[in-house]
């Protein structure tokens, strides 16, 4: 990176606009075709899909539900119906094969508006503010079914913004604006990736997901690196980039196992070398994929 | 953890900054969790004038745990009945439920709602709309309905989809003008699903039958009391002494009729014409003098108009019994 560049400033001159944004076009298409689907039936009488994201019904025969919020009914002492827990298996299934983060970068209504506060705060040059703890997900997570065991009834979804602002969108916000209004001045002015990448606990359960999810982002060609650093800017959970890009010397990566990575793909938009690529988690080395002379004498481990 | 350089005297810096950390994570989070869990136990009182949808558990606090808040009950309501609680509201966010005053539950037979509930949370179980409770109609406000006037309205009883059943007239006398019927509608809870369809059609500016939830509305005998007629009934006779016959000292050749038409001359023959029975036996005994109204109302008067009186002629007496009754002293 130039001094004076934006991150993926090379990578726009090296690969072109839209080369250089094809994932988070992808991930504003995506986000927004999932959304128009739901809005299409209240909205255009065209049902496609009925529900929302705690549970939906596609062309009257998929349902889909998600797996934290039957985990909550159970945990507050209910069996809920075949249809449910049918659903709530595609569900995982489904994110144990594309990354369970996918969720938060791909479908989550919240992730559009942290990334538009942190945006702002890159272009104000917003600095510092409070610390979270990135392990407060994680509590919080644990207290969720916690919660509902205790109360009986599914206490989390009184308050939590995800399932809210969809509900929201498709059925009527209500009070909802504030909350969404919340989470931007909290990202923009508290904390950096405050919400999405600290605090929130929906985003935590598909995180364990992603520990084992099958597609990941591999920084494959990590020999090219020139340390530019445009990866680390743009990422939402750059914690996750060094041991795969950086970690070839503790026989670390090339694969970013992180569960927190969110497969977003924006390492793979911004970096003019093409160090990223999607790949699976059982990658070992990028020479299955394309041969890179990288000028060192190490014998590179085949891919297994 | 940040480092691990152990400073003099075993000072460690990261170990110091990873244990405040950690109690500041866990205290925050125990923050927030105690106050939802506080929040979840206010969202169980659910305001009377919120309905919900058939199959709903009657613990507010089950069905807040079964429900996923999902909206699909709300989107196979073909009537748009339902709706999904918003931030904002008094009912638990995103959970399902109506206003009988803004649009009753219309009890289809096919029951969409529950149906199209994923988790059960509706119970599936439910499968004749009759048979769903979502609350009980109360006729709350004996001041302002007009059948309390005297006045005919019996939009409530009308407009009832358990027709004659939840919902039955009961004719009482109209004290004030001293000669006509009040109607009174009565709710059983027999029948009564709850459906809110009397409430938003009452037609006063504001209802004055409403539906209420049902652990609100109903009371409760306590299992203490027998009730010596049903006991009556389930032993096939009495179980105690019965009472000895009234003896009655009448003028000659008059009986009394305890229906409410008092002193009758007496049938030749001497046997006494017994009163007409209902032509149906009414489905709920009437609360005050006077049949309750049945499925229907036409059928349901007949008993209680008199039959004409036997000619003068037929009896010794002047055709105005009172005056033999009253004869040599005045009231």
């Amino acid at each position: 990176m130039k001094p004076g560049d934006r991150p993926g400033a090379e990578a726009i001159r090296r690969k072109g606009w839209f080369v250089a944004h094809r994932w988070l076009l992808a991930r504003r298409l995506s986000q927004l075709v999932i959304l128009g689907l739901f809005l299409a039936g209240p909205w255009l009488g065209i049902w496609i899909v009925k529900g929302n994201l705690a549970s939906s019904l596609t062309l009257e025969v998929l349902p889909l539900t998600d797996p934290l919020l039957l985990l909550q009914v159970l945990a507050s002492g209910q069996m809920p119906a075949a249809t449910a827990v049918t659903g709530a298996a595609i569900v995982l299934v489904f994110y144990l094969l594309v990354g369970g983060r996918v969720y938060c970068s791909w479908v989550c209504p919240v992730n559009p508006i942290t990334d538009a506060a942190e945006w702002l705060r890159c272009r104000l040059g917003i600095k510092g503010g409070a610390r979270f703890s990135d392990q407060t997900r994680n509590w919080l997570l644990g207290a969720i079914p916690l919660l509902a065991a205790v109360s009986g009834g599914l206490a989390w979804e009184l308050v939590n913004p995800v399932s809210m602002v969809y509900r929201g969108l498709v059925f009527g916000m209500g009070l909802a604006w504030g909350v969404l209004v919340a989470i931007f001045l909290l990202d923009l002015f508290v904390g950096r990736r405050a919400w999405c990448g600290h605090l929130c606990p929906v985003g935590a359960f598909y995180g364990l997901l992603g520990g084992v999810a099958l597609v990941r982002v591999g920084a494959l060609r990590r020999e090219r690196c020139d340390d530019c650093l445009d990866c680390f800017a743009v990422c939402p959970e750059h914690q996750v980039i060094k041991p795969a890009l950086k970690g070839a010397d503790q026989g670390l990566g090339p694969v970013i196992l992180s569960g927190h990575c969110t497969n977003c793909g924006r390492c793979i938009d911004v970096c003019g070398r093409e160090v990223f690529a999607f790949t699976t988690r059982f990658t070992r080395s990028a020479h299955k994929i394309r041969p890179v002379n990288t000028g060192d004498n190490h014998p590179q481990e085949v891919s297994s | 953890m940040i480092g691990n350089e152990k400073g003099q005297k075993g000072f460690d810096p990261g170990r110091r900054r990873w244990l405040t950390d950690g109690l500041r994570t866990v205290a925050g989070v125990a923050l927030v969790a105690g106050l939802v869990g506080v929040q979840q136990r206010q969202a169980r009182a659910l305001p009377a004038t919120a309905i919900r949808p058939p199959g709903a558990a009657d613990d507010e606090a089950l069905f807040q745990g079964a429900c996923i808040r999902c909206g699909l009950c709300v989107r196979d309501c073909p009537y748009d009945t339902l709706k999904l609680a918003q931030l904002g509201d008094e009912v638990a966010l995103g959970t399902p439920y109506f206003v009988a005053r803004d649009i009753p539950c219309e009890m289809c037979d096919d029951l969409p709602c529950v149906k199209a509930c994923p988790t059960g949370a509706l119970d599936p179980e439910l499968t004749r709309i009759e048979d769903s409770r979502m609350g009980l109609a109360v006729l709350i406000d004996q001041e302002s309905c007009i059948a309390f006037q005297g006045l005919r309205c019996e939009v409530c009883f009308n407009i009832c989809p358990v027709r004659g059943k939840a919902i039955s007239l009961n004719k009482q006398h109209n004290a004030r003008s001293g000669k006509h019927a009040l109607f009174i509608p009565v709710v059983h809870s027999r029948d009564c699903t709850g459906c809110g369809k009397c409430e938003k059609a009452c037609i006063l500016d504001e209802a004055a039958i409403k539906v209420l939830p049902i652990a609100l509305a109903k009371g409760l005998l306590g299992q203490h009391y027998r009730l010596g007629w049903e006991q009556k009934a389930d032993a096939g006779g009495s179980l105690v002494t019965p009472d000895t016959p009234h003896q009655y000292n009448l003028p000659e050749g008059m009986r009394y009729e305890h229906g409410g038409r008092g002193l009758l001359p007496a049938e030749p023959g001497g046997a006494a014409v017994p009163s007409p029975a209902p032509s149906a036996p009414a489905p709920y005994p009437a609360l005050g003098p006077g049949a309750s109204l049945g499925p229907d109302p036409s059928s349901a008067l007949a008993p209680d108009i008199m039959p004409p009186l036997p000619p003068a002629a037929a009896s010794p007496f002047p055709a105005n019994p009172l005056e033999t009754l009253n004869r040599g002293g005045g009231i």
